[in-house]
């Protein structure tokens, strides 16, 4: 316990270390203003913003396309996970395609659907879709996978339907690689959306980053940076501490 | 069998493209032939060349600096318990934010021009080869380490004959997520604000309605890294 209260203590002192460095700096004038603004300064322009209310159109904009992404990811994926696990032929047909997924990045697909749908809501989603999906459907696969033969046995005892029997015995003891697939997703879909919005859009935070450093408005921008960043850190943090949750209620159990 | 599953696969997704061609008439994406066609010309113009090797410069300095640096960094927090548990969830942290909304700090601070692209390429790709390496050395057989002490290896001894070679698999793991990660860093620089590499072709293709130009970028870099993650996994230990 007091390791693990030094490692944090340690990480606290270099991670606000790191923040007052450059406050110093910037402040000092070893920084140009021009490029870096001090941590203050993006704060107090974060909290302006936000208390303006001058984000909420973005903030309503980026969150509801980031959540219909991943809600469809988790759901998709899931399916395609279990039947691919289900149908062995096309899974090994597949495969090759899940191991290269990621080598390509996605967005580069953003132009191709901006001229399908529109700029609008629709080639986002579907963006983040892309870049969601293939990551929970490769952890349904692995956490499939893991479920020992003889929990699916008990099942067939207990004479439960396979609807039940996914239900009550197959998704409970995949759960822990299917959470840490949708913990991807979100950070993934999160990725895919901000960066689409940056790349070529016309709303949403990461428009209004763009707009900002086009713009020449270094307070606003930084502003919006943090966060952005604060929003990310925070959904993958408690998404972490759940999984801990989950982790130690299994190992309780 | 194994063959047929490929070129089977290969006919569904052409299958799938060519619907797609039909179904926009090729106001969004053009079918594969006109656009093989289209690419085949392509291949042909100097200026198409000039900005695939801009893309595949910068690509290659920001790859080869997150290697470095990555391997560097993970065998030395690897051997260091408490640094790596200090640093392991700063890196993880920063793996999992969206570090797009950092480009413009980066061409703040480096201007416009490749030193930018090159940069944001090794804040993509350094932390997860990393992460990797330093995954590797953790999961080390303690023995191996103890044996290298027994026998007085130096630190930089130890890491040449008995860290790299023990952690080789999570190494080259590490390389194959850096690689297309760096290359997804440099191909964001040059969608964003930038005259010159395939990233700017692509959304030049789209500014100017040039549908079949973004299909063909979009096919060369489909097949591009493809490729070199299919030669990865193949040069890879299994």
């Amino acid at each position: 316990m007091t390791r693990r209260r030094a490692v944090l203590l340690v990480r606290a002192a270099v991670l606000s270390g790191a923040v007052l460095l450059l406050e110093a700096l910037c402040r000092a004038g070893v920084i140009d203003p021009l490029t870096v603004i001090p941590p203050s300064a993006m704060a107090a322009s974060m909290l302006d913003q936000l208390a303006a209310g001058t984000l909420d159109e973005a903030m309503v904009q980026t969150f509801t396309t980031v959540g219909l992404s991943f809600g469809i990811a988790v759901v998709l994926g899931t399916l395609l996970g279990s039947w691919l696990h289900a149908s062995a032929r096309v899974r090994r047909a597949v495969d090759p395609v899940l191991a290269s997924y990621y080598s390509v990045p996605t967005f580069i697909f953003y132009p191709l659907m901006v001229a399908l749908l529109g700029l609008s809501m629709a080639p986002l989603v579907v963006l983040g879709c892309l870049t969601a999906t293939p990551a929970v459907i490769i952890s349904t696969l692995a956490g499939l996978d893991a479920v020992p033969p003889v929990f699916r046995r008990v099942a067939r005892i207990q004479r439960l339907g396979p609807a039940r029997t996914l239900w009550m015995v197959v998704l409970p003891a995949a759960m822990p690689s299917l959470f840490s697939g949708f913990k991807l997703a979100l950070s993934y879909a999160l990725i895919g959306v901000i960066a689409g919005e940056f790349i070529l859009s016309g709303s949403g935070l990461g428009y209004a980053i763009s707009f900002a450093y086009q713009s020449f408005d270094n307070a606003g921008m930084y502003g919006l940076m943090l966060f952005v960043l604060l929003v990310a850190v925070t959904a993958n943090g408690l998404l972490y501490a759940w999984e801990g949750h989950l982790a130690r209620r299994r190992v309780q159990a | 069998m194994r063959r047929l599953d490929g070129l089977l696969l290969a006919g569904v997704a052409i299958a799938i493209w060519q619907g797609l061609g039909w179904w926009t008439q090729g106001v969004a994406i053009t079918a594969p032939l006109p656009t093989a066609v289209y690419l085949a010309g392509l291949l042909q113009t100097p200026s198409f060349w000039g900005h695939v090797g801009a893309t595949l410069g910068a690509f290659a300095m920001a790859f080869a600096a997150s290697a470095v640096f990555g391997l560097a960094l993970g065998l030395v927090l690897g051997a260091r318990r408490f640094a790596a548990d200090v640093a392991e969830p700063i890196l993880a942290g920063f793996y999992t934010i969206p570090k797009v909304t950092l480009y413009p700090v980066v061409l703040l601070v480096f201007g416009l021009g490749v030193s930018a692209k090159v940069a944001f390429g090794i804040m993509h790709g350094l932390v997860p080869i990393t992460l990797f390496t330093l995954g590797g050395v953790r999961a080390l057989r303690p023995v191996l380490v103890r044996t290298a002490r027994a026998m007085r290896l130096g630190t930089w001894q130890t890491m040449r004959t008995v860290l790299l070679p023990a952690c080789l698999p999570s190494i080259v793991g590490g390389l194959r997520i850096g690689f297309s990660l760096s290359l997804l860093g440099v191909l964001i620089g040059e969608m964003f604000s930038s005259q010159r590499g395939l990233g700017f072709l692509l959304v030049n293709g789209l500014a100017q309605h040039n549908v079949p130009l973004t299909t063909a970028v979009v096919l060369v870099i489909v097949l591009g890294a493809v490729g070199a993650n299919t030669l990865m996994l193949r040069l890879g230990p299994r």
